[in-house]
């Protein structure tokens, strides 16, 4: 290598061309989508979620009975009786019928407060992170006010107070969530923020809010997208439990939180009939932690 | 490090105030005249002016906040509404019962999951451990007042063994360890709190110990001629601080949350207390449960805190 | 200023400009940069409040000049305060004193030139490490980012992020799509220059731009980078810890030590006849190939001292050998170290007035063994 050679000629530019291989460049959601691909464990719990999904929305048309329709003659009749495929609750209602109706409110309320708490505790820790500082203190000390109390305890104490009611229910989950999130959030966007590809667009000049978009966020997305997918089976669970408490969704309104409550007081006259709103939820709950977990798992590549 | 430890205690203190002004704040969550959820439904007027100046509901809330303050710091948290007795009493008569099941509950699943925890890292990808990593899932997704109602459904119900719900024979409520009978309401309630932590200390066992044999000084002891046996031991005891602030952080949620356990199986503790204050709308036991659950979890999570600088050198945060 | 388009399928060719930069404000005469008086120091927080206890005084006092296509070397131990120099030059942190004054026009004031005029003409490469790119995006898109800010179209932007990769090397089409991981690490150095160069700057900060790279990618890059301040009209800051480096790259160098400018000069003069003590040290460590030239005792001991109480007077008096109770009472300021030569020397043997007892003499030699790649550096300042 000529080291004395003041000026590179053209023979060497044109060297430097051509000693490059051929390379095939995915991008990096191709990549995670490859490899989900592979993954049967997530694949099938994805298909479950789909189906449940699936049959929440389609309640109106593959529900066989009314599940608001009660019957004083037929209360708690076993499975197979008559058309009560898997017999009928305490007020003589369908229970096949209320488990697919109670889908909906079971998923919107394992749904609803994570995403309102992805928005508004991911805004929250991105600033926090971003601009750092006093604003950064302020933001987290408030959050970790809220740390202090048990997931279960915040909940029932907000909704508790509030009044009850899916609305209040849905406020207080989405309360809970918001410093976890924010947290994960804030501690992504200040590990982004002191990267030299951050200085380097400051450097050129972005604004703020430029460098926030093209650069911070889609590094941070990412991990703070997962932790909120893995919170969404923990929001179904609290959200039954508050539903059982008799703080979630208010009865006649098929749930299956509710339904666990209030069939309860027929474990002896019919037990295992008793049991199947908390299969549902379990299974619910199980799928979305086992494709969470499949999605860090594809989405963790070293790059 | 005493100045690190001083440090650490003073910062709980504004948590402290913090969790209590939350608590305070709960009243003015609720629908409705707060003065009309302390007070029964038919109090009489002058009952309701008495009640104004003692809570000063005709000043300013920070005003109102430090005067309830005053008063919850000298250990008056009000009366309860249903049945007139002080709130303190009520909520420390509940709270023996629920560290009862917290505590058995804890030190089972952690004694379970850390063994099981430490095969499963050290026969990685074994049985053990796909059990171990199966059985985690399963037991952070299950919700626990199902699981309580199926295990009632199998004890109780169906091969009746155990009974199903209450804390002694008669629906006693005074708690002795060595009667038989007790012990007997308990376990169920017992082994359903387990299954939460259980899952979750299995899984930060598995993969601190995991992490922990991967380092280069396991490498060292094995080429030192250590035996595998030793060579677990030395892994475990680097792993054990992470593991045992998990477990003090779960006995906390468990102190927390029990309140749907406790309902399932009528278990008198705080949770069940909690859950009748909210039908009743009791607000001033509501209230004070809540602060001084919050206020132990606080005193646990300072607690681990603590313990984990102590056993672990390298934690040092300035 | 146009960069010449090509005409021959092979490559670019870039005509070496001999004719004035159109952008030249000052004239010939009038450095380029122009720091004076250049301070940071880094507050501690500690204690019960996080209160300010105490402060890192990593830059101190720094001045000096850059000239119009020149290359000035920056060298200096770890932690003497040359990259915080640099981001303190890109504006990237805010200084505790001092003024940058750029073509003569101060730089963030108001009468001078603003922040984003600024950062048109000066640009920064860093260190090429797993996150001097952003792994999300295409490298095509990086390098566009800088245009895309100041207004330009995403397709003008695209091309010209297209152009700057041939210019360093590297072929558009291959490599304009890739991901950063994709890369090697010479190559991804070459998309760190083209990102610098996207905005069409006079002057380029290379802070420790080829310190990570293998020797034979880091010769190659070295010579990427001379091509390319002969085609492209720029000056360049090139800071590293590498002595050989800087003297292959340098016209001038500068040698700081805790956060002070120690000595100052042409780049051979400096290594030939090295002034201050302590560049007569650090280049005395270099080790050589000749078994004749062993090198018995380390000529440097110790480490900095802490640069949150730095020694009084001069910084350098707890290692040198030459300190006397004057050093302790006074620090040294740049005085010229032999007159009619252009070598600055912050030192009181170089000070006839200081009142050292060495005072008005001159250290003689290097300091150490002979010099070495004489025959190099004299052509290879004839070429530049």
């Amino acid at each position: 290598m000529t080291m004395t050679s003041a000026t590179l000629d053209l023979a060497q530019l044109k060297a430097m061309h051509d000693d490059q291989p051929a390379m095939i460049s995915r991008g990096y959601w191709r990549t995670v989508g490859a490899r989900l691909s592979r993954d049967p464990v997530t694949l099938c719990f994805a298909t479950v979620i789909a189906a449940i999904v699936l049959i929440a929305l389609l309640a109106p048309w593959i529900a066989p009975k009314d599940p608001f329709k009660t019957s004083m003659a037929y209360r708690l009749k076993p499975m197979g009786f008559r058309d009560f495929l898997l017999g009928s609750d305490e007020l003589g209602r369908d229970i096949l019928s209320r488990l697919i109706w109670g889908g909906r409110t079971s998923l919107l309320m394992g749904l609803v407060p994570v995403a309102v708490a992805l928005l508004i505790g991911g805004t929250l820790g991105v600033v926090a992170g971003y601009v750092g500082g006093g604003v950064n203190m302020l933001i987290m000390r408030l959050m970790d006010l809220f740390y202090a109390f048990p997931s279960i305890l915040l909940a029932v104490a907000i909704s508790g107070a509030m009044g009850g009611g899916m609305v209040n229910g849905m406020i207080a989950l989405s309360m809970v969530f918001i410093p976890p999130i924010c947290r994960v959030a804030e501690s992504a966007t200040t590990q982004v923020r002191g990267l030299d590809f951050v200085e380097a667009a400051r450097a050129s000049g972005g604004s703020t809010g430029s460098i926030i978009a093209h650069h911070v966020l889609g590094n941070v997305l990412g991990p703070v997208f997962i932790y909120a997918s893995g919170l969404v089976s923990v929001s179904i669970l609290i959200a039954s439990g508050l539903s059982f408490l008799g703080l979630g969704v208010e009865p006649p309104t098929p749930d299956w939180g509710l339904m666990l409550s209030t069939l309860r007081q027929a474990i002896y006259v019919n037990p295992w009939v008793c049991a199947l709103p908390g299969l549902a939820i379990f299974i619910t709950s199980l799928s979305f932690n086992l494709v969470s977990d499949g999605l860090r798992q594809a989405m963790d590549i070293r790059m | 490090m005493w100045s690190y430890v001083l440090r650490r205690v003073l910062f709980a203190v504004p948590i402290a105030l913090g969790v209590s002004m939350l608590c305070f704040g709960l009243i003015f969550l609720a629908p409705g005249n707060p003065m009309q959820l302390l007070l029964p439904a038919d109090a009489t007027a002058e009952a309701i002016e008495i009640i104004k100046k003692a809570y000063g509901f005709d000043k300013p809330i920070p005003l109102q906040y430090l005067a309830w303050l005053q008063k919850a710091v000298t250990g008056d948290l009000g009366l309860s509404i249903a049945n007139r007795r002080p709130v303190l009493e009520e909520v420390l008569n509940a709270l023996s019962n629920t560290v009862v099941l917290s505590l058995a509950a804890v030190t089972i699943a952690f004694s379970l999951a850390f063994v099981l925890g430490t095969i499963a890292a050290y026969f990685r990808g074994g049985v053990i451990d796909r059990g171990v990593t199966a059985m985690s899932v399963m037991g952070v997704s299950v919700p626990n007042y199902w699981l309580g109602m199926v295990l009632i459904i199998i004890f109780s119900v169906e091969l009746g063994w155990l009974p199903a719900t209450g804390m002694g024979a008669q629906g006693s409520t005074d708690f002795s360890l060595f009667n038989w009978e007790n012990m007997k309401h308990a376990i169920l309630p017992i082994f359903t709190l387990c299954m939460i932590p259980l899952g979750i200390i299995m899984r930060t066992t598995r993969s601190a110990v995991a992490e922990v044999l991967n380092l280069d000084f396991v490498q060292t002891l094995r080429a030192k001629g250590l035996g595998e046996l030793a060579v677990v031991r030395h892994a475990v005891r680097n792993a054990l601080p992470q593991v045992l602030a998990v477990m003090g952080l779960q006995f906390g949620y468990l102190m927390g949350g029990s309140i749907l356990v406790e309902t399932i199986f009528t278990w008198p503790g705080t949770g069940f207390l909690l859950h009748k204050a909210i039908l009743t709308r009791d607000l001033p036991v509501l209230q004070g449960t809540i602060l001084v659950l919050s206020l132990i979890f606080v005193a646990v999570n300072l607690i681990v805190d603590l313990a984990q600088t102590w056993v672990d050198p390298r934690i040092k945060r300035a | 200023m146009i960069m010449s388009k090509t005409r021959e399928k092979a490559g670019p060719m870039l005509r070496p400009v001999d004719r004035a930069d159109p952008r030249d404000v000052g004239g010939e005469a009038q450095p380029l940069l122009i720091v004076r008086n250049l301070k940071k120091h880094f507050p501690i927080k500690g204690g019960l409040l996080n209160k300010t206890v105490a402060r890192v005084r990593a830059v101190d006092d720094v001045s000096f000049n850059v000239k119009k296509g020149e290359t000035l070397g920056i060298v200096g131990e770890s932690g003497c305060g040359k990259s915080t120099v640099a981001r303190l030059l890109m504006q990237l942190i805010p200084s505790d004193g001092g003024e940058v004054i750029f073509d003569g026009e101060a730089v963030s004031t108001f009468r001078g030139i603003s922040l984003k005029d600024f950062r048109r003409n000066a640009q920064m490469v860093f260190q090429d490490s797993y996150s001097s790119l952003n792994p999300r995006l295409p490298i095509e898109a990086s390098i566009a980012y800088g245009p895309r800010v100041h207004g330009a179209s995403k397709g003008t932007a695209e091309k010209i992020a297209r152009e700057l990769l041939v210019k360093v090397g590297l072929k558009p089409e291959l490599f304009g799509p890739r991901y950063p991981h994709e890369l090697s690490g010479g190559q991804k150095q070459r998309v760190n220059i083209a990102r610098a160069l996207a905005l069409e700057p006079r002057l380029l900060i290379l802070d420790e731009a080829v310190s990570a790279l293998d020797k034979s990618v880091e010769a190659q890059v070295l010579n990427l980078l001379r091509y390319l301040k002969r085609h492209l009209n720029l000056t360049y800051v090139f800071i590293s810890h590498d002595l050989n480096v800087v003297q292959y790259i340098s016209d001038r160098v500068l040698v700081m030590y805790l956060g002070e400018v120690v000595e100052i000069g042409a780049v051979d003069a400096i290594y030939t006849a090295p002034r201050h003590p302590y560049t007569r040290a650090l280049l005395a460590s270099r080790l050589s190939m000749d078994p004749a030239e062993r090198v018995e005792e380390a000529p440097l001991t110790g480490d900095p001292p802490n640069p949150i109480d730095p020694p009084s007077g001069c910084r350098f008096r707890t290692r040198c050998p030459h300190a006397h109770a004057v050093c302790a009472a006074k620090a040294p300021r740049l005085t010229a170290a032999r007159a009619g030569i252009e070598q600055e020397v912050a030192c009181h043997i170089y000070d006839a007035t200081s009142g050292h007892p060495d005072a008005g003499a001159s250290l003689s030699g290097t300091g150490g063994h002979a010099p070495r790649r004489t025959v190099e550096a004299s052509t290879a300042s004839a070429g530049r």
